[in-house]
C-alpha cells in the first residue's frame, strides 16, 4: 500500500440525533452508505500479519473482506465474512470490538481503529438486501441434532450442523425464537428485523423450531438423549441476579430481565395497542453497569412519561463493564451517571418504590481481579427520589433446563462444565455452548463455541 | 395445535376450555400450570391446569373473565386456535398419604384444587372438599368435586346455596366438631388463603397454599413472580406455585399484584370500547 497517507480519524457512522432518536425504538445508526464504507475501508492497510483476526474469537479474515469493500465487492465481502461467521449483520452491530479485532488493529496506534464492526454491518445488511444466496446443503445423514435454546449459539449450531447433512431440531421456550437477541438487545441498537432475517435461512435450511417448549418440563434432556443422536444447549444464562436488600419485593422494583421482555419481546412500548403493561413512572433508576443496564437506561427515556433516568454503579465509570459506545450514546440521550454509588435500601411508601438509599462509595486498592475495590464512604448516605428501579447487576444459567438430569457436570455458580476443545459435556452425545457454559459472555463467544461445538457434533455422529 | 376442543360457561364470567396439547396433556401433574398467549399482540398469563386427559391430549383450563386478556379469551369459541400454549409450568404438588386432607378452594382456586385433589385421592388420602363462593349461580364443578371427595361442603357469602357465610368458617366448624385434620391445601383469592393461613396456624394444622402472583415467562427468567416465604426470595414459577402457608408474606403478594392496576384498568376500557363483535360485555 506504500506510503500513502492515512486517514487518523475513522469515518463516522451516519446516526439519528439523539433528541430525535428518544421518540422511538428505531435504530440509532443509519449505517455506512456505499461511499462511505468504501472510504473507510480504505484506512485499512491490508497488515500481513492481521493482528485484528487474532483478536477475533472466530479469526473472521478481516482484511480480505475489507479488501473487497475497499473495491465495491461488498457482496463478495460479505461472503468473505460469513466463511468464519454467519451473523454479519448482528455481530458487527452488537460485537465489543473495541476490544477484540478493532482492540489490536495497528491504525489503532496512531489514530482511531478501522472501524471493522461499522463495516462488517454493512456488508451483512447489503447482502441481505440484495438477497442471500442460496446455501448449499450436504446429503441427509440421517443423523438428528436436539438444540436447546434458539439465541445465537443455537442458531449457530444449527446452521453448521444442518449445511454438513443432519436434520436439526431447535427446542425453545419461549413464544419468539432468537434469545437475547429477541428479548434482551432493544430495536434501536439491534433491529428485530435483522434477527427474524437470520432465522428465515435456518427455515430454508430446514431447521425446525419447537417453540413454547421448554427442556426440563414440556420434554426433559434424557427424552431429547433418547429421540436424538446428538444434543447441543445453549440455553443461556437467563437467571437474574436479585440485590439482596430491604426493599425488593415493593412495587416499582424489576431485574433487567423482566424490564426488557416487557418493552421489547412482548411490545409493551405500544401498550395498549400490546396487551403487555409497564410501569416506569416519572423516575427510574438502573443499578449496574454493563451493556445490560444501557440498554435498559436507554429503553427507559423511549417509554411514555419518562423524566429522568440514573444509572447507579458503585465504581467509577472507567470501570464500567458496558461498551464505550454505550456509555457515549446513553450520556448523549440524556442518562444521568451516579457513578461511585451503591443502593443500600429500596424505600417505599406504602407498598411502592419511591426512593433508593445510596451510599457514596470510593474506590481503594485493586483486588484479585485487578480491579479497584470500591468501599463505602460512612455517613455519605443518600437518597435518589424514582418510582422504579431496575437491577442490572448480572445472571447465571437457568437450572430449569438440568431438572431430573444425572451425571451432568455442572459449576459453583451453575454453569455447565465442557471439554473446551469440544464443548462436550460430561454426558455422552450432549454438547454445550455459550452463556450456559460462561455464565454472562457475547454474542461472537456464543457463536464462537457453537461452531467448535457442531464440527464436534459433526465427528461424534459420523463415528456413533 | 392448542385448538380449543371445547369450550363452556361454568358460571357468570367463568368460562372452562378444553385445549388439544398432547405433550403437556402426558406431563401435567397436580400443581402444575401452562402460559398462554392468545393473539400476536398478546400478553402471556399463567393458569393452572385444572384437569388433563392423556389420552385424549387435552388439558382444561378454568379462566375467570377478570381483565382484557381473559374478555378476550373468552370470544374465542371452539375450533379456534390458541397461538401459545407452554407448560406444564411450576412444580407439581408435593403429595404424601397424609390422612385426612381438607381442600379448600374459593372460586377459581377450585382449578388447583380440583387437580391437586386428584392427586391426594390417588395418593389413599381421605378428602373433605370446602368450595367457596359469593352466590348460589356461580357455584361450579360441585359435581366433579363430589366424585373426588369423601365430603364436600359449599359455601356461600350470603347463604344463597349450602352453609352460609366463607370458607374458613366452614374449617373453623371442622375443628371445633373435632375433626382431625392432618393437612389443608387451599387455593383462591389471596386474602382467603391468608384467612385460611391464619386459621391452621392457631391449630398447627400444616398447610400449603398455591400462589397466584403476576408472570411473565413461567421459567424462573424475570424474577415478575417473586414472593417472600419465610424471609426469603422465591421465584413463584420455579420454586412454587405451591408453599407453606404459615411462612408466606400474603399483604406483599396482595400488593404484588397491584402492580400493574391502573395500566390494566385502560387496557380493558379499551377493549371492550373496540370490541372484537362477540356481542359479550
Ligand atoms: C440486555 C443484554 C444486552 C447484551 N448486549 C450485548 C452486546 O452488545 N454484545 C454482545 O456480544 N453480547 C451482549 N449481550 C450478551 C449476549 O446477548 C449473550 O452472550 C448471548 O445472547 C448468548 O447467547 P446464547 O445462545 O448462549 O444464549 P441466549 O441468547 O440467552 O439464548 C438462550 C435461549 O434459550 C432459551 N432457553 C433457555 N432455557 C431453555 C429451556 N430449558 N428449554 C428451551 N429453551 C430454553 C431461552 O429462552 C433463549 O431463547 C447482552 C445481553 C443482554 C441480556
Ligand atoms: C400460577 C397461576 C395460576 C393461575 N391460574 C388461574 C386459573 O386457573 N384461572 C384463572 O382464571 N386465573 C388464574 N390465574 C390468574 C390469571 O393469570 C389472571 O387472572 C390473568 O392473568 C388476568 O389477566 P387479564 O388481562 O384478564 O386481567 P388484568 O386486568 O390484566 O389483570 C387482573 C389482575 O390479574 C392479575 N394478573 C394480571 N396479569 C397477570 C399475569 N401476567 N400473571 C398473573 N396474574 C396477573 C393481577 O392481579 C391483575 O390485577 C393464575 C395465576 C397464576 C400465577
Ligand atoms: S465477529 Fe466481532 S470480533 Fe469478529 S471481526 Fe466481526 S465485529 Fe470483530
Ligand atoms: S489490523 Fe487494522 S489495518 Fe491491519 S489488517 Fe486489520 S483492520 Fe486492517
Ligand atoms: S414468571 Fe418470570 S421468573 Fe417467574
Ligand atoms: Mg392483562
Amino acid at each position: 500500500m506504500g506510503k500513502k497517507e492515512i486517514k487518523k480519524e475513522r469515518i463516522p457512522v451516519p446516526e439519528r440525533p439523539a433528541e430525535e432518536r428518544i421518540k422511538d425504538f428505531k435504530e440509532v445508526k443509519l449505517g455506512y452508505t456505499p461511499e462511505l464504507a468504501i472510504e473507510e475501508a480504505k484506512r485499512c492497510i491490508q497488515c500481513p500479519t492481521a493482528p485484528c483476526v487474532e483478536g477475533c474469537p472466530v479469526r473472521v479474515p478481516i482484511p480480505q473482506f475489507i479488501k473487497l469493500i475497499a473495491e465495491g465487492k461488498f457482496v463478495e465481502a460479505a461472503r468473505k465474512i460469513k466463511e468464519e461467521n454467519i451473523l454479519p449483520s448482528i455481530c458487527g452491530r452488537v460485537c465489543p470490538q473495541e476490544d477484540q479485532c478493532e482492540k489490536v488493529c495497528v491504525i489503532g496506534k496512531i489514530g482511531q481503529p478501522v472501524n471493522i464492526g461499522g463495516l462488517e454491518a454493512f456488508a451483512g445488511d447489503y447482502e441481505a438486501r440484495m438477497g442471500s444466496e442460496k446455501i448449499e446443503k450436504a446429503e441427509p445423514t440421517g443423523k438428528k441434532v436436539a438444540i436447546v435454546g434458539s439465541g445465537p449459539g443455537g442458531i449457530t449450531c444449527a446452521v453448521d450442523l444442518a449445511k454438513l447433512g443432519h436434520s436439526v431440531t431447535i427446542f425453545e421456550a419461549l413464544h419468539e425464537p432468537g434469545g437475547v437477541l429477541i428479548y434482551g438487545i432493544p430495536e434501536f441498537r439491534l433491529p428485530n428485523e435483522i434477527v427474524h432475517r437470520e432465522l428465515e435461512a435456518l427455515k430454508e435450511l430446514g431447521v425446525e423450531i419447537k417453540l413454547n417448549c421448554v427442556i426440563g418440563k414440556t420434554k426433559t434432556l434424557e427424552e431429547l438423549r433418547r429421540e436424538f443422536d446428538a444434543v447441543f444447549i445453549a440455553s443461556g444464562a437467563g437467571l437474574p441476579y436479585m440485590l439482596n436488600i430491604e426493599g425488593l419485593n415493593l412495587n416499582g422494583v424489576y431485574s433487567a430481565n423482566e424490564f426488557l421482555t416487557r418493552v421489547n419481546l412482548m411490545g409493551a412500548y405500544r401498550f395498549p395497542e400490546y396487551d403487555t403493561p409497564v410501569f416506569a413512572g416519572k423516575r427510574l433508576a438502573v443499578i449496574g453497569g454493563g451493556n445490560t443496564a444501557m440498554d435498559v437506561a436507554r429503553t427507559a427515556k423511549r417509554l411514555k412519561g419518562v423524566e429522568e433516568v440514573y444509572i447507579i454503579y458503585r465504581r467509577s465509570e472507567k470501570e464500567m463493564p458496558a461498551r464505550v459506545e454505550e456509555i457515549h450514546h446513553a450520556k448523549e440521550e440524556g442518562v444521568i451517571f451516579k457513578t461511585l454509588t451503591n443502593p443500600v435500601k429500596f424505600i417505599g411508601e406504602n407498598g411502592w418504590l419511591k426512593g433508593i438509599e445510596c451510599v457514596r462509595m470510593e474506590l481503594s486498592e485493586p483486588d484479585e481481579s485487578g480491579r479497584r475495590r470500591p468501599v463505602p464512604i460512612e455517613g455519605s448516605n443518600f437518597v435518589i427520589d424514582v418510582e422504579t428501579v431496575v437491577l442490572a447487576i448480572g445472571q447465571g444459567p437457568n437450572p430449569i433446563v438440568m431438572e431430573g438430569v444425572e451425571g451432568l457436570e455442572i459449576g459453583k455458580w451453575g454453569q455447565i462444565i465442557v471439554d473446551p476443545e469440544t464443548c462436550q459435556t460430561s454426558l455422552e452425545g450432549v454438547f454445550a455452548g455459550g452463556d450456559v457454559i460462561h455464565g454472562g459472555s457475547t454474542v461472537i463467544q456464543a457463536m464462537g463455541d457453537a461452531r467448535k461445538a457442531a464440527a464436534a457434533i459433526h465427528e461424534y455422529l459420523l463415528e456413533k | 395445535m392448542y385448538r380449543i376442543v371445547k369450550k363452556r360457561e361454568l358460571a357468570e364470567n367463568v368460562d372452562e376450555f378444553v385445549i388439544e396439547a398432547p405433550e403437556i396433556a402426558q406431563k401435567a401433574k397436580p400443581g402444575q400450570f401452562v402460559i398462554i398467549r392468545i393473539s400476536k399482540k398478546g400478553e402471556r398469563i399463567p393458569l393452572t391446569i385444572a384437569e388433563k386427559d392423556p389420552e385424549f391430549g387435552t388439558i382444561t383450563l378454568m379462566v375467570q373473565r377478570v381483565g382484557k386478556t381473559t374478555f378476550h379469551l373468552s370470544c374465542f369459541e371452539e375450533e379456534h386456535i390458541i397461538p401459545d400454549v407452554v407448560g406444564p409450568l411450576g412444580k407439581p404438588t408435593h403429595i404424601e398419604k397424609w390422612g385426612h386432607v381438607v381442600c379448600i378452594g374459593g372460586g377459581l382456586g377450585l382449578a388447583p384444587i380440583h387437580h391437586i385433589a386428584q392427586g391426594v385421592k390417588e395418593a389413599g388420602n381421605e378428602i373433605t372438599t370446602i368450595m367457596g363462593f359469593r352466590r348460589k349461580d356461580l357455584v361450579f364443578w360441585e359435581d366433579k368435586m363430589k366424585l373426588l371427595s369423601d365430603k364436600v361442603i359449599v359455601t356461600t357469602n350470603d347463604g344463597s346455596y349450602g352453609m352460609k357465610g366463607l370458607v374458613t368458617d366452614a374449617l373453623q366448624k371442622l375443628i371445633d366438631d373435632g375433626v382431625k385434620i392432618d393437612m389443608v391445601i387451599t387455593a383462591g383469592p389471596v386474602p382467603m388463603m391468608k384467612a385460611v393461613a391464619e386459621l391452621t396456624k392457631k391449630y398447627e394444622i400444616p398447610t400449603v397454599a398455591s400462589l397466584n402472583p403476576i408472570m411473565v415467562d413461567g421459567t424462573g427468567m424475570c424474577g415478575a413472580c417473586r414472593v417472600t416465604v419465610d424471609g426469603e426470595v422465591k421465584f413463584a414459577c420455579v420454586d412454587g406455585p405451591e408453599f407453606d402457608a404459615h411462612k408466606v408474606d400474603f399483604d406483599e403478594l396482595i400488593n404484588r399484584l397491584n402492580m400493574f392496576k391502573t395500566l390494566e384498568a385502560e387496557a380493558l376500557k379499551m377493549f371492550q370500547k373496540k370490541h372484537c363483535g362477540c356481542g359479550k360485555e
